[in-house]
Order: structure tokens, then C-alpha cells, then sequence
């Protein structure tokens, strides 16, 4: 009896490895600054970590899939800098789906390259990340972005508004993160992502269109920038070019940390989450206890690799192997 | 033999997953210079055992004992370094590196400044190589050799140390006849140097032939010892399944119903060319070939894997065009494929979820997967196959071989197929799963399925099929009716001697 408990914690922690570390985090800065779990510091971090988790969930889809996609931050400065322009051009009501035609344009030529041409992901969207910034350079002549009118619009709500006293950014993420949950664990999509991911032969002998699926992936994240993208400009009202710049990699860290195998076939919505917010409150909680601001990029590193040794030594049921 | 100390001794060996108890006690015991078998299902325990002398489990409980020295194994390598070495069935070369290079990686002989003693490299390779008898040398690059001789390049790499026990496991599986005969030579050659041997094996024929001894292994818990001369294969069946196993032939004694599935004059490169056959409703009909005959390559063709260059499919006498898996599934085909890892199943994945990929666009409620759907499938042929598993939850890839297979059959049974094709069904399974797959074969054609088999070994086809079609470099030689065919006549067939000529 003794060892069939011993066993179940085993494999729950080998399961849920991530929640527990993430609990661990929350008490152990909640112990060295009170502060740390305020609710508005709380609330604040989950704000400034929406348009990440955004962004974050989209790169799932395409991570479970197989593939990596590393264009997010500049696609995301794309779409910043041309919903900002569009606004004033052509008013808000346009300017937003307009936006995102453009983006999923985007989306759609990268999962062409990536799903039907069967391109190397890693080369085709690292190629995209300094394409699309050319592309917002050249859109943008070089210049930052403002909306004009900033009092007369109903722009901004999308990043400063309160519905029921709880910020947009944070009903949009958490509304979009049930929708794609719901999305990937349920329907029969999501079932061929796994599929694809883990196994894309033998996809491919059930009967699964593969290209199709790694096309739509590539979608989804699209969405998910173009969202992103919403959010950043509408917070902000105003921005630079390079708004983005270096978010892919973030993401990438939240989606890993979460526990997504960069192989392909393994992650949840949930657990992105959960990577996105440990992101987030392990920023705020080192600023908190008083690290200089640029360290955290270390920090963050630090991290990740110990995220992804856990996670292969859950796997092998051993801290350290001698066979990979 | 009793005086000896044993080359290699297990003592109560435990092992437990959650929920399965792997090994339960298992004791056993390698003489130097026997071969010793080790048998059980797919699923009795064998890999584990040998994962735990390899030292990539530990065990719950029980001992070790290499020479009666207590031992506790960390890794093949120090198991290496112990004198105990593992003959994989999956080979693990570099294919770009040389034979030499591949035998002593990791440990290659250095000269000053961490440079490779390439003289010293060849000379011992060749000295290896020479008591192994091969045709090839130290400098030959691993890609350029069959896999026969990649084999041996693999046993090369075990007599770099002098190993006190060698575990071989399946190492027949992708030899030709010939070549294993080179094989067994080897192994009587390490037998006579007093070496210890586990031959873990499903050919009944091999373990008769090479093994003094069979230890037998059922759900984990150790069955018994038997002497090789005094023992036969019914026996050792029986000890492995608790009953004995048929492979009598088995033609139809039903009416065979239309044809459901015709072949004209199709071609597909150099692969294959010009080939005829139908199969009817009720009826099994066997592929039987070499390697590279042709057999795998048509199948896919019909499975809309391959653009044919030319020729016709038809469906129930109504010409298909079939240009994608997902046309032959909508035409009712379906195909168990060959290499079961690699293209049946998505190993990271459940067992529920492998079975119903194919149709899960089918098993909606609203926008969404129906648990209850699914579980109904799964739990419908998981009885009909009698897959063992702890739960639709499981792991594939944590299952054994045959049950992976009756995975993988039962996902494209639930697909209900107007033809089912099954390539090699069972490459790689214990003769107690593999009777069963047989036996459902049979049943399915007796329900009116038409159904192709695929199969390189030569008992399996005689046993399932109703007709026989021999292949022979791509093309189509003969074909047999159960009644007409001797194991002579289909051997000349497959070596590319026609009937004709024969005659």
C-alpha cells in the first residue's frame, strides 16, 4: 500500500512536475516579499503577461505539431504598426479586421512553406522573423506609430478597458485559452495535431492530411499574433517597430516550460499557461526581491534548462542517465 | 555442468510498474558455454528482464550474480565493462563511420595529443573480424554493409571485451536463411570459448536448432526450465501460452463471395510491374516474396502511398482512382503497414486514441470527440482482439509487441474495410499473439472480409491463405491455390524459377 502511494506521487509529480515547481515559486516569494502576492501585483502580472500568452498559445499548436515558429515578435510589431496606421486611415471598425487579414496572410504563406512544401520550420520562420520586420520597416518607413485622436476612439479598450472590474487583456487570454483548450484536447483537429506531431508517418498512414494540418497550425498562431497584436496597440495607443522584438523566444520558454516537447506530439493549453504565468511571476517576483531588471534574462534561462532537465528526468525516471 | 559456477545467475528478480507487476520473482540461471534460450509472449517480461540486466531499470527486488559475484548494473556500459554484452535487435551504428570506427567508439586506441592510432584501430579491428569469418574489413563504411554483416559488425563490437555472457535478442529477424547460418556459427564459435548465451528468439526452428536450454517466462513470473533434446515445440508452446498452437493449413470451406478488389497490369516504376490479381469476399490471399520482391510496394500503391505508372484498381468490378490514403479509406481499404512503430502507431499517444485515428472525424458530438463513442470502440475490439492493457489510458508505446499490432488491427478493423490489407502481420511477435492474429485473419475472412496478407515467412502463408500469389523481383510469378501449392514449388517461385520451367 505504502508503495502504490509512493508510485502514484511519482508519477503525479513526472505529470504535474510544472504545477508543483510553479507552487513552490509562488510560496517561496510570497515568504521573502509580502507584496509579491498582493492582488493588485497579482492582477498586474497576469495583465502584462497576456499578450505573451497570446502569443504563447498559438506557438503550441504549431510546437505539438512538430514544428517551431520563431517569426511571433516580429509578426506581432507587423501587426502593432499596421492596426496603429490603419486606425486612423480608416477608423478602428476597419483597421481591425483588416489587420488580421494581413497577418493570416502571413500565417498562411509560412504553413504553405512549412505544411506543403515540407521546408525546415526553424529555417523558414527565423528566415520570416527578419522578413516581417523588413516588411513592417518598409510599411512603417522606418517611423514609430501613434493614433492621432487618442481620447476620441473606442480603440482602447481592448488593452485598458475593465469588464466587471477585470482587465480586457486578461478576459481575452483566458476566453481564448478555454476556446483552443477546448479546441486541441476535444475536438477532431486537435486530435490530428497530436497526431501529426508524434508521429507524422504513421499520420499519414491513418488517413491524415498532414500538410493541411501543419497549414492550419500555422493559422492558429497567426490568430493568436494578430490578437497579440490588438492588444500591444491598443494598450500602448502608439509604438515602435520593434515592439516585439525578441518575444519569440519568450514564448518559446513559456510553451517549454509549460512542458511541450519541442519534438512534437506532447503539451497542453493548460500547462502553456501555467508556463506563461511562472514566466511572468518569476520576472516580477526577482524585481521584487530586488534584481537588477536586466539579469531576469538570465534568470530566465537558468530556467528553462532546469524545466527541460526535469522534464527528461521524469521521463527516464532518473536525475541523470548515461543513455540518452 | 552442475560443478560449474555459472556464467551469469538471476536470483528473484522484481519489477513493478504502476499497475503491472512486470517481473514477479524471476530466477535463472547461464552456464558457460550454453545457449539458452529465453521465451515467453510478447509481454511476459523479456525485455524488462533484459533491461534490468543492462542495468536500465532497477529492480524492486532480487540479485544479480556474474560469476557468483553480487553485481548491481547501472548501464550497458559497465554491464559491458562486466562481461556481459547485448546483441540488439535494432541496430545502433553510426552507417557513416567506419566497420573499425563503429567497433570501438567511445573507446578508440590514441596516440600523443588525443590523436587515433589508426594503425593500432585497423589491426585489432581485422583480428576481431578474422575469428568472425565476414567478407569485409575494418575500413569497409557501416552503410555499404548488409544487415546481416551490420550484425556481425555489432557482435564485432561485444568480442572487444572478453564477455562471460552475450544476450542476443531476435537476432534473426531481418537475416536471410543464409545468413544465418553464418550466425549460428558465430554463436557455437563464443560457445565453445565458454561463453554464457541468452538467445532470445520466437522461431521455434532456431531455438530446436541452436539452444541447449529453454527458460520460459509467462506474465512476468518465471515457468520453468526445459532441456532443448528432451523437450518439442508443443511443449514449450504450452509452457509459454498454456495451450498448444495450430499452424496446420487452413483453406476456406465457405462459399467465397464477388470479387472485391482487382489488380490490372499495374506498375510503379522499377518497383513492380505488370501485376494481375483479385481477391474475393471470404478470402485470404497471400503475398508471399523476398525482401524487396515487390509485395510492400504494391500494397502501398493500392493504399494510394505510391503514383502506379500504370494499370487499373478496381473496386467490386468499378474502376477507383486512388491518389492519397485518405481516397483508399473512403474506398473501404484499409492497411495494417509493416513497420508497426514507425508507420502504425503514434507511440506517445493512448491506446484509444491510436485505434480510432482514422475516424475520429466521425465519433463528433457537436464540435467535439465523443468520449463515449471512442471508449465504445476501443472497449469493443479490445475484447474482440483480447488486447492486454491496463486501460484505454495506456501508453502505446509501453505496450508489448503483439499487443501493439492488435492495436493497430483493431484500428483498421473498426474502419469496417471492404478489403483489408495486413503486411507482415506478425514481424516481430510471440508465437502465442501471432497464433491468435492468425486465427483472426481466418475469422475475418470467414465473416466476408477480403483480405491480403503480406508475410516473408513461409508456415504463416500456407497457414492463412486460400490462394497464393509468388513474387519475384517485382513481378508477379505464379499463383497457387491452397490445394496445388508444396513449400518446393513457392520457394522455386519466390527465387524467380518459373512453374513453366519446372515443369
Amino acid at each position: 500500500m505504502a508503495e502504490l502511494s509512493k508510485q502514484s506521487i511519482g508519477s503525479f509529480l513526472a505529470r504535474q512536475g510544472i504545477l508543483v515547481a510553479f507552487v513552490i515559486f509562488m510560496v517561496g516569494f510570497a515568504l521573502a516579499n509580502q507584496r509579491f502576492i498582493a492582488i493588485d501585483n497579482i492582477s498586474g502580472v497576469i495583465r502584462s503577461s497576456a499578450i505573451l500568452g497570446v502569443m504563447a498559445l498559438g506557438v503550441t499548436f504549431v510546437v505539438i505539431g512538430g514544428n517551431l515558429d520563431l517569426s511571433v515578435g516580429s509578426m506581432m510589431s507587423f501587426s502593432t504598426i499596421v492596426v496603429l496606421d490603419l486606425h486612423d486611415k480608416l477608423g478602428p471598425a476597419l483597421a481591425i479586421p483588416a489587420m488580421f487579414g494581413m497577418t493570416l496572410a502571413l500565417g498562411a504563406f509560412i504553413g504553405f512553406l512549412v505544411g506543403y512544401l515540407k521546408l525546415n520550420s526553424l529555417i523558414v520562420t527565423l528566415g520570416m522573423l527578419s522578413a516581417i520586420h523588413g516588411l513592417t520597416l518598409t510599411y512603417s518607413g522606418g517611423q514609430n506609430m501613434d493614433i492621432a485622436d487618442k481620447a476620441g476612439t473606442w480603440f482602447s479598450v481592448f488593452g485598458q478597458g475593465r469588464v466587471m472590474g477585470i482587465p480586457v487583456p486578461i478576459l481575452i487570454f483566458a476566453l481564448l485559452a478555454v476556446v483552443l483548450s477546448l479546441v486541441l484536447s476535444r475536438t477532431p483537429f486537435g486530435r490530428k495535431v497530436y497526431a501529426v506531431g508524434g508521429n507524422g508517418q504513421a499520420a499519414t498512414f491513418s488517413g491524415i492530411p498532414r500538410a493541411r494540418v501543419v497549414f492550419m497550425t500555422y493559422l492558429i498562431s497567426a490568430f493568436c499574433v494578430a490578437t497579440a497584436g490588438l492588444l500591444q496597440a491598443s494598450r500602448s495607443m502608439g509604438s515602435q517597430n520593434t515592439v516585439g522584438q525578441g518575444m519569440e523566444l519568450e514564448v518559446l520558454a513559456a510553451v517549454i516550460l509549460g512542458g511541450a516537447s519541442l519534438l512534437g506530439g506532447s503539451g497542453t493549453i493548460f500547462k502553456t499557461v501555467i508556463g506563461v504565468l511562472i514566466l511572468g511571476f518569476i520576472q516580477n517576483g526577482l524585481l521584487l526581491v530586488g534584481l537588477e531588471f536586466y539579469f531576469q534574462y538570465v534568470v530566465t534561462w537558468v530556467i528553462i534548462i532546469l524545466a527541460v532537465w526535469l522534464d527528461i528526468a521524469a521521463k527516464r525516471g532518473r536525475i541523470w542517465s548515461p543513455i540518452a | 555442468m552442475t560443478d560449474q559456477t555459472p556464467a551469469l545467475r538471476l536470483e528473484g528478480i522484481v519489477k513493478t510498474f504502476p499497475g503491472v507487476r512486470a517481473l514477479d520473482g524471476v530466477s535463472f540461471t547461464v552456464m558457460p558455454g550454453e545457449v539458452h534460450a529465453l521465451m515467453g509472449e510478447n509481454g511476459a517480461g523479456k525485455s524488462t528482464l533484459m533491461k534490468v540486466l543492462g542495468g536500465i531499470y532497477d529492480p524492486d527486488e532480487g540479485q544479480i550474480f556474474i560469476e557468483e559475484q553480487p553485481t548491481v548494473m547501472t548501464s550497458p556500459m559497465q554491464a559491458k565493462a562486466k562481461g556481459v554484452v547485448f546483441i540488439h535487435q535494432e541496430l545502433s551504428l553510426a552507417d557513416e563511420l567506419s566497420v573499425a570506427e563503429n567497433i570501438f567508439l567511445g573507446e578508440l586506441p590514441l596516440k600523443s595529443l588525443g590523436r587515433v592510432d589508426w594503425a593500432k584501430l585497423y589491426s585489432q579491428t581485422d583480428a576481431i573480424l578474422k575469428t568472425l569469418n565476414v567478407g569485409f574489413n575494418a575500413k569497409t563504411r557501416v552503410g555499404d554493409l548488409s544487415i546481416a554483416n551490420q550484425q556481425m559488425v555489432e557482435i564485432a563490437r561485444a568480442l572487444t571485451v572478453d564477455p562471460r555472457a552475450v544476450i542476443f535478442d531476435e537476432p534473426t529477424a531481418s537475416l536471410t536463411d543464409a545468413e544465418k547460418v553464418v550466425l549460428f556459427d558465430v554463436i557455437a564459435d563464443l560457445q565453445a570459448k565458454g561463453v554464457g548465451i541468452i538467445y532470445i528468439s520466437h522461431r521455434m526452428e532456431e531455438i530446436f536448432k541452436i539452444t541447449d536450454r529453454i527458460s520460459v517466462l509467462r506474465d512476468g513470473q518465471y515457468r520453468g526450465t526445459l532441456n532443448t533434446s528432451e523437450t518439442n515445440e508443443d511443449e514449450v508452446t504450452q509452457l509459454m501460452i498454456g495451450r498448444s498452437l495450430d499452424l496446420s493449413r487452413n483453406a476456406s470451406h465457405h462459399e467465397l463471395g464477388d470479387i472485391a478488389l482487382e489488380v490490372r497490369g499495374l506498375s510503379c516504376g522499377d518497383l513492380f510491374r505488370d501485376v494481375n490479381f483479385n481477391v474475393r469476399r471470404g478470402e485470404v490471399l497471400g503475398f508471399y516474396g523476398l525482401v524487396g520482391a515487390g509485395r510492400t510496394e504494391i500494397a502501398e500503391t493500392i493504399f494510394g502511398l505510391r503514383d502506379p505508372s500504370a494499370g487499373q484498381i478496381l473496386l467490386n468490378g468499378q474502376e477507383v482512382r486512388i491518389s492519397s490514403p485518405i481516397d483508399a479509406i473512403s474506398h473501404g481499404i484499409s492497411l495494417v503497414p509493416e513497420d508497426r512503430k514507425g508507420q502504425g502507431l503514434v507511440l506517445g499517444m493512448n491506446c484509444r486514441d491510436n485505434m480510432t485515428l482514422p475516424q475520429v472525424d466521425d465519433l463528433t458530438a457537436g464540435p467535439f470527440v465523443s468520449d463515449g463513442a471512442e471508449i465504445a470502440i476501443f472497449d469493443q475490439y479490445r475484447d474482440k482482439l483480447d488486447i492486454r492493457t491496463p486501460g484505454w489510458r495506456q501508453t502505446v508505446g509501453n505496450l508489448s509487441g503483439g499487443n501493439q499490432q492488435k492495436i493497430v488491427i483493431g484500428k483498421w478493423l473498426s474502419m469496417r474495410p471492404e478489403v483489408l490489407i495486413v503486411d507482415e502481420p506478425t514481424r516481430g511477435i510471440d508465437v502465442g499473439s501471432k497464433s491468435e492474429i492468425h486465427n483472426l485473419i481466418r475469422d475475418l475472412a470467414a465473416q466476408g472480409y477480403a483480405v491480403i496478407v503480406i508475410s516473408s515467412e513461409m508456415p504463416e502463408v500456407l497457414h492463412v491463405s486460400d490462394r497464393i500469389v509468388a513474387m519475384f523481383s517485382g513481378r508477379v510469378m505464379r499463383e497457387f491455390t491452397s490445394e496445388e501449392v508444396t513449400e518446393d514449388s513457392l520457394i522455386q517461385a519466390i527465387s524467380g524459377i518459373t512453374g513453366d520451367k519446372v515443369a
